[in-house]
């Protein structure tokens, strides 16, 4: 048995811990550099603003509706997210964290769960303010669709059952009840059924889950594919996913950004790409693997008039490598080529590509220390020291020094205070 | 092959801990003369974190502003310890969201009649109307003063 908890729209639920005045008031969150809507409060959906939708074509609505946006303040959701996932991993033997805001649970052996996992659900909410809800099947894939069933009898009242709202367990229910939800959700909604086959399997008249799983698993199989099928055993009962306790090592590492204000020249550009490919480089270093090639990407603005340009390439590394002067050598090798004056290029990104092992090195013939040992140490000197004094405190010439302000740098108008790390941030209270 | 390498320690970058504080028991290392008697406790030195927070996932911190508080030995500028997992009760110092702001008072929850009080003559009770809800944020549970 699974359970799948996860914090309703979480970004805007941690700013109201801490803004009483933001409770029933129509919220989002921005992408950085306030480009686009991450998180919608249930105020804000109600007045139609898609996930992703450019803040340009929601801002009228400050002025009619009284919406507030928000610049994100990750130092708050990370710390607000172990909190929560802290107290979540109480409800059972084993948790995943699958994201910043949500996380699966093992339920091996565990004994009343319902009642259980609404105590959970309880105390996440007094103990930290953060409102959750909480699916629970024989599978991830069944956890899941019961915590959007779970969230659905919660904030749309007459979709599902009252009495499913906040906490789903469907391995409770009996068959018949259990048919019924399957006839009235639709195929989309499953874990692992994503737009594109949604669409395909609508087009074969399979619109509901249960539409779904009438099909015949070998003919899924061959007609879509393996992890479809499994997918469909999944929502039969058998487990085939496991819960992965440790994350496993990403395989890409990308940084990307849109930069606070359009930009022309190509020394901001390197500026830019310095710092994304030192920050991957880090990341890199600290899961112990090997980047063997990196993509450069810079492209102005669909959003905006003028010449658009979008150009990306990928340039080799040598010798697969995780120290930041190899990378960052084939980084900016690679922006001088896609680069051209006369654009106004909103947004540029580095990702770091075939990841292999760090322990994995192919042999060579190396008499006495390589340069690459010499350049591991190093990087492991500035890892400590940009740790220990600060992100920045040593970085390459070449991401730009002074006090000059970078004009690429994030544009974070309305960030709200890092009110649970920083001392001199913590929230006022009144006498 | 692997042959044994010669290392110069000076010429490594020190590994900076920056991670939780380790807590080593504190042995006394030499065995020459009498044995320390504290030998036989395991020593872990006080750490204010554990006697301040007693659930680190409910608890906050916040700075006092305003002088109504000073009996209760509250003062401006004042850090307080919030725990959230503590149930508001009567005659506890809590933080309550009163038009959209934080405020730090005493709660008075007495036959029926919710108040938040002040601890200083010179102000006045917040008095709650029927219907209208209190909505206590977390329960005060110590003051922090900086010299």
């Amino acid at each position: 048995m699974f359970a799948l908890i996860d914090g309703n729209n979480f970004y805007c639920s941690c700013e109201r811990i801490f803004q009483p005045r933001l409770q029933k008031v129509p919220l989002v969150v921005l992408s950085n550099n306030d480009g686009c809507a991450i998180a919608r409060s249930e105020e804000a959906k109600a007045l139609g603003i898609k996930m992703g939708q450019p803040w340009f074509q929601i801002k009228h609505l400050e002025q009619s509706a009284g919406l507030v946006s928000l610049s994100p303040n990750f130092p708050l959701y990370g710390d607000m997210s172990l909190r929560m996932m802290r107290l979540a991993s109480e409800l059972g033997d084993k948790q995943e964290i699958y994201s910043i805001d949500e996380c699966f649970i093992g339920l091996q052996g565990i004994s009343n769960v319902t009642h259980r996992a609404s105590e959970i659900r309880a105390r996440i909410l007094q103990w930290t303010g953060i409102p959750t809800c909480i699916g629970i099947g024989h599978t991830k894939t069944l956890a899941k669709l019961a915590n959007h069933i779970a969230k659905d009898a919660d904030r749309k009242p007459g979709s599902y059952p009252s009495r499913l709202a906040q906490v789903c367990n469907l391995a409770e229910l009996n068959e018949r009840q259990r048919q019924f939800l399957f006839e009235t959700t639709d195929v989309g909604e499953v874990w692992g059924i994503g737009g594109q086959i949604s669409q395909q399997l609508k087009q074969a008249r399979i619109n509901t889950v249960k539409d779904f799983m009438q099909c015949n698993p070998a003919t899924i199989r061959k007609r879509f594919s393996v992890t479809l099928e499994r997918t469909w055993r999944e929502l039969h009962g058998q487990s085939c996913i496991a819960l992965e306790e440790i994350p496993s090592p990403r395989k890409e590492i990308a940084h990307t950004r849109t930069f606070g204000q359009p930009v022309r020249n190509l020394a901001p550009l390197i500026e830019a790409v310095t710092e994304f490919t030192s920050r991957a480089a880090e990341k890199l270093r600290k899961q112990q693997s090997k980047a063997s090639s990196i993509l450069v990407f810079i492209h102005t603005s669909k959003h905006r008039s003028g010449p658009q340009y979008a150009r990306s390439i990928t340039i080799p590394v040598v010798r697969p490598a995780s120290d930041t002067k190899s990378l960052l050598n084939a980084a900016l090798r690679g922006l001088k080529k896609i680069y051209k004056p006369g654009f106004d290029l909103t947004k540029a990104g580095i990702v770091l590509m075939d990841l292999t092992n760090a322990q994995t090195r192919q042999a060579e013939l190396d008499f006495g220390e390589t340069e690459s040992d010499s350049n591991e140490r190093l990087m492991h000197a500035i890892d400590e020291i940009n740790d220990r004094f600060g992100r920045g405190t040593i970085m390459y010439g070449s991401a730009g020094v002074g006090s000059e302000k970078k004009v690429w740098t994030m544009n974070q108008q309305r960030r709200t205070p890092s009110y649970t790390t920083t001392l001199g941030e913590i929230p006022t209270a009144l006498t | 092959m692997n042959l044994p390498m010669l290392v110069l320690k000076y010429s490594q970058p020190v590994p900076v801990q920056v991670g939780e504080p380790v807590y080593i028991p504190l042995y006394s290392g030499v065995r020459a003369g009498f044995p320390s008697p504290a030998d036989d406790f395991l020593l872990k030195r006080i750490d204010l974190s554990d006697e301040l927070i007693k659930h680190p996932e409910a608890t906050f911190l916040m700075r006092i502003k305003g002088h109504s508080m000073t009996m209760a030995g509250i003062d401006d500028g004042d850090i307080v310890v919030v725990d959230k997992a503590v149930k508001p009760e009567h005659g506890k110092i809590v933080i309550a969201c009163v038009d959209g702001e934080f405020v730090c008072k005493r709660l008075y929850l007495l036959d029926g009649e919710t108040r938040l009080q002040p601890a200083n003559p010179d102000y006045k009770d917040i008095v709650f109307k029927d219907g209208q809800i209190l909505e206590v944020w977390g329960v005060v549970t110590s003051c922090i003063k900086q010299f």
